[in-house]
């Protein structure tokens, strides 16, 4: 351990002690969650819905679900700086964009590609 | 020269260099993926009736592989909250389990494709299909053997898993009972390899690209945990951020994986 000769920084530093601890503690939690996540995205594509397409989307709303947890809380997202959000927005954008096409693409024949 | 803020954060930003940096690789590795994930929406959507399988992948050893990621996200960030706490050798200890993990990972995903390799579909005379794992060591020019194996009617019966109690055994099939292939070089044998099937090809090339971030990741943390972990006494605030930004690239190798998973697997 550093040792700390100025009273504020010592103070400081058991600061970030303690806020760390408290990190760890929500760390393990989201952690517990992320795998209970996986039990119920593997229960959910051998359920029977009735159709396929939805074990589809309730397979993605867990996985989008669980990677909101990653990226809110292990990558820091929920307490991030504005110019880490202007990147993520560029990216959604663009991302959204990309998703927007394919879709798109798919129900407009013999402008992109003709399905079969 | 020295690199500037790449220790304290700029005034504007708020923020050290390097942390710019890594979201905005991430933010282009977000459209990488993105556009192959798009490839396997297009791929899927437009397959012919039949021709896309369900539960193909072996499930357990994907949610195994899935529960060791989520670990060793776990692990990055306890590691990084352990150097905030000025727990070195806690760090160290966490850091090391992500490494296992890793390697963990990159093991189970080897015996898969290894599986898949070793997993031939043959085209039989009399229409049938025969579908197993071969059995390398009684394998001859004469005879096909698999080492558990089914016979279906056509392709298409292979597109969802055998039914719950099935059992699968030692099949040996004489190779005069095997279709020739249309261009009379050889016969109808062919392994689950990425030329197999379209479901197959999005498969590895979404499972081998993310496969080479992991080990490129693993690299990575390994040095800054490794031959790097001096810079911890001569700069700690550098190498809190290392390991930050080491961490910030392993969350997205691990969140890509959540969606890989029942995307390729389950669905």
């Amino acid at each position: 351990m550093r040792e700390h000769s100025n009273p504020h920084a010592a103070a400081d530093a058991g600061h970030a002690v303690a806020e760390a601890k408290r990190h760890m503690v929500t760390y393990a939690i989201i952690g517990v969650a992320l795998m209970i996540g996986t039990a119920m995205t593997v229960w959910a594509s051998y359920a029977d819905f009735g159709s396929r397409k939805i074990n589809i989307v309730v397979a993605l709303a867990i996985a989008t679900t669980k990677g909101s947890l990653v990226a809110g809380f292990f990558m820091h997202l929920i307490s991030e700086k504005k110019m880490i959000y202007s990147i993520m927005a560029c990216t959604v954008f663009f991302f959204a964009a990309l998703m927007f096409l394919t879709l798109w693409s798919m129900h407009a024949p013999n402008i992109v590609h003709t399905p079969h | 020269m020295e690199i500037p803020y790449a220790v304290k954060p700029r005034p504007d930003t708020g923020l050290y260099n390097s942390k710019i940096g890594i979201w905005l690789f991430l933010a282009s590795e977000v459209m990488l993926f993105g556009a192959l994930f798009s490839s396997y929406i297009l791929l899927r959507v437009n397959a012919e009736p039949g021709t896309w399988p369900h539960h193909l992948l072996n499930v357990p050893l994907g949610a195994t592989n899935t529960i060791v990621l989520i670990l060793s996200s776990v692990t990055v960030v306890f590691s990084w909250a352990a150097l905030k706490m000025n727990q070195f050798h806690l760090y160290k200890i966490f850091q090391g389990i992500t490494l296992l993990c890793a390697l963990t990972f990159l093991g189970i995903k080897s015996f898969e494709y290894r599986d898949k390799f070793n997993h031939f579909e043959i085209q039989l005379k009399n229409g049938k299909v025969a579908d197993g794992h071969i059995n390398r060591a009684k394998t001859t020019q004469d005879l096909f053997v698999f080492e558990a194996a089914r016979e279906v009617a056509s392709h298409a019966d292979l597109m969802e898993p055998p039914a719950a109690g099935v059992r699968l055994e030692e099949l040996s099939i004489p190779m005069t009972d095997i279709k020739d292939r249309a261009d009379g070089k050889g016969k109808e044998i062919e392994n689950y390899g990425p030329w197999h099937s379209s479901y197959l090809a999005i498969y590895f090339v979404l499972t081998g690209l993310h496969a080479l971030h992991v080990v490129g990741g693993a690299i990575v943390i390994f040095v800054i945990w490794g031959p790097l972990a001096k810079v911890w006494k001569q700069d700690p605030e550098r190498y809190v951020n290392r390991v930050e930004v080491s961490g910030l690239f392993w969350h997205f190798v691990d969140l890509v994986w959540i969606f890989l998973f029942p995307v390729l697997y389950l669905l």
